[in-house]
């Protein structure tokens, strides 16, 4: 991949096109997923301590790796807000994926919530990743409130049934500035694949990992169609002909006459 | 009574930073919010725990 071609959030450049979620699964294969992934981003939850706890996700993350704490468990924007400052507090970076749900079944985000939210911690600069509905008139109104990138979900949030949204996505894409991240639903590589093709900025991946059979295999994969999709998106993609066909051949020089 | 992480504990009268050594917190990896407000790490020896106080003591874990 061309070194030039950077991911840029906030002012942070990523060479990465791929952000690594850590959930779901053992804190020791956290190191393989990332360097597998190639990954320099990687999500974390915040939740109550236990006392004796002996070991940290932290000390499983490789050094260098960006973290991006989500407002997981937050209801309303001020909940979302608590949760990015305590993450701050935990002293690694400024990064925050807000996540807002009301709805605990099929767990879609707050759109308007997430507005507030991203405007209340984009003031107190943080560097705000929203996760959102895909809606252009939300997508319009986080940018205008300060977000450094959108992050519209592809799919219910760990269904794995990939581009359910895609439309809107690539709506999202051709409308807004900042970068798009495609976040939840991703269950395959050639989903990733697909929604780097249509412009996506990265994909965000962890359910497709967690329950997959090989773990830092699976990384490996989806790094590879990540970068597949994002190069075919470069060069751009050949067109679809409406009807018909058009020889890859000569048309002149047969055998036969 | 204080209440940290949804149980209640006697311990009004204690410093926070006591309380986090004795339940052997780790506080590089912990972040403390009291009666809604964060509690910077240097202010954890100074910080009494009076009767009421409702306390937050949060870490990270794997997420997406």
């Amino acid at each position: 991949m061309d070194t030039k071609d950077t991911l840029i959030i906030g002012g942070h450049e990523f060479q990465s096109r791929f952000i690594l979620g850590s959930g779901k699964y053992s804190l020791k294969l956290i190191e393989a997923a990332v360097q597998d992934a190639s990954a320099q981003i990687i999500t974390l939850a915040v939740r109550r301590a236990n006392t004796r706890e002996q070991e940290n996700i932290l000390d499983y993350i490789p050094k260098g790796v960006t973290l991006l704490p989500n407002t997981s468990g937050a209801r309303n924007a001020e909940e979302a807000v608590r949760i990015a400052r305590l993450a701050r507090e935990l002293g690694c970076g400024d990064f925050v994926k807000i996540e807002i749900m009301r709805d605990t079944k099929y767990l879609l985000p707050d759109n308007a919530e997430t507005i507030r939210a991203t405007e209340i911690l984009a003031k107190e600069g943080f560097v705000v990743m929203p996760y959102m509905y895909p809606d252009l008139n939300a997508a319009r109104d986080l940018v205008n409130a300060g977000a450094a990138a959108v992050m519209p979900l592809a799919a219910p949030i760990g269904s794995n049934k990939g581009l359910v949204a895609k439309e809107f996505i690539q709506i999202l894409i051709d409308e807004i500035e900042l970068p798009i991240i495609v976040d939840a639903g991703i269950g395959r590589p050639s989903q990733a694949c697909e929604a780097m093709e249509m412009g996506a900025a990265a994909i965000m991946a962890n359910t497709a990992l967690a329950t997959a059979g090989d773990l830092p295999l699976m990384a490996s994969a989806f790094r590879l169609a990540i970068e597949a999709g994002r190069k075919a998106y470069l060069s751009g993609l050949g067109r679809v002909l409406t009807r018909g066909a058009s020889a890859s051949d000569p048309l002149t020089g047969f055998l036969r006459d | 009574m204080v209440r940290i992480n949804g149980k209640e504990y006697e311990l009004s009268g204690e410093t926070l930073a006591c309380y986090l050594a004795v339940s052997e917190y780790d506080s590089r990896r912990i972040a403390v919010e009291r009666n809604g407000e964060i509690v910077p790490k240097s202010l954890y020896e100074q910080t009494v725990l009076k009767d009421g106080d409702s306390l937050e003591v949060v870490t990270f874990v794997g997420g997406g």
